[in-house]
């Protein structure tokens, strides 16, 4: 399931001079690896598949870790997932500062690789969650938030089962006074994360962990909004405001 | 074979909400008296070679690095009794 060349998204001429080439990785277990891939073609980049096996990312500009069970998640959410080949190429260029985003399980993965800071665990109250979440962006200058205005409330769908953020306290009260906390839930906190942080930054800025899914609000006809595109909208001007 | 066990335990300041939930469930069952559950994991671990120092150091690193997540885990190794030897070596708790 990989192509050199995935067909132009309809709606994006595919040939703008912004195309940015953003890989996709599919671990066994991943679900969401079409879905992030049909959100960057909406948003006018080329999706790139990328195996975990093979620690050629394919000279792409930028990586998405999407959703679903890495491995099985044996173990624990993303522990698996962070010594496979691809990861070791991943954590590697991610360093050097090319923007990463970990979306639900992709988070987990970057917090098992010490990419970002903290983990995520068991919700609070033991149950899968599975709604629409109003969000509120923190921090619009990475990357990957570019496109959003710092306080913007959006709504896109949660749904996991160990999405609860925790972190000492120290590394808590560092991530707030560095605006690090990228993405908070508003509303109400739908699985005991605290501080209720929805995802977070690393100190460079570059690599990005949420437990919601903006992959899936990209669409009227299949999300509740089309507010989850700016990720993937932000990540393509970030890379032309870059080259 | 030789076996190492590993225990792994969320670390005390880390919400354990599953054994939050067995203990709970304690009273209903008419197990009465028990004030706190953590819930871990244990891993056995069968050893080929003699289980010394450097087996040791080695299974620590992979527990450090893989078996435990130390950002919310501890773990202990500790070489497990063999039937009809001596007591157990422990080898220590690692946090």
């Amino acid at each position: 399931m990989r192509t050199d060349a995935p067909a132009p998204a309809p709606g994006a001429s595919g040939s703008g001079p912004g195309l940015g080439r953003i890989g996709v990785v599919t671990f066994p277990g991943s679900l969401d690896d079409r879905d992030a891939a049909r959100a960057v073609r909406l948003a006018g980049g080329e999706p790139v598949a990328l195996w975990h096996r093979e620690k050629d990312i394919r000279q792409v500009d930028a990586v998405v870790l999407p959703g679903g069970f890495s491995y099985g998640d044996y173990l624990r959410c993303g522990a698996i997932a962070r010594f496979s080949p691809v990861m070791q190429t991943v954590i590697e260029q991610a360093r050097i500062g090319m923007p990463v985003l970990g979306i639900c399980n992709g988070f987990q993965v970057l917090c098992e690789s010490h990419l970002l800071p903290g983990a995520l665990t068991r919700n609070d109250h033991l149950h899968f969650i599975c709604r629409d979440q109003r969000l509120r962006i923190e921090n619009a200058n990475t990357p990957w938030t570019v496109d959003y205005e710092q306080g913007q409330e959006i709504t896109v769908p949660i749904k996991n089962n160990e999405g609860g953020y925790v972190a000492a306290e120290r590394t808590l009260d560092a991530l707030e006074a560095e605006g690090r906390i990228v993405l908070r839930y508003a509303g109400s906190n739908p699985n005991g994360s605290r501080r209720d942080i929805a995802g977070i930054t690393n100190e460079a800025g570059n690599v990005v962990g949420l437990m919601p899914h903006p992959e899936h609000a990209v669409e009227e006809l299949t999300g509740p909004t089309t507010e989850g595109l700016g990720f993937f909208t932000s990540v393509l001007k970030s890379l032309v405001a870059a080259s | 074979m030789p076996r190492v066990v590993v225990d792994v335990m969320l670390k005390p300041e880390i919400l354990d909400p599953q054994g939050q939930a067995v203990q709970r469930a304690l009273p209903r069952l008419g197990f009465e008296g028990i004030t706190d559950v953590r819930q871990g994991k244990r891993f056995e671990l069968e050893v080929e070679g003699p289980v010394d120092d450097a087996a040791l150091a080695r299974i620590r690193e992979m527990a450090e690095t893989f078996l435990a997540n130390t950002v919310i885990e501890d773990f202990t190794v500790r070489v497990a009794e063999q039937p009809a030897a001596g007591p157990s070596a422990d080898a220590g708790a690692v946090a």
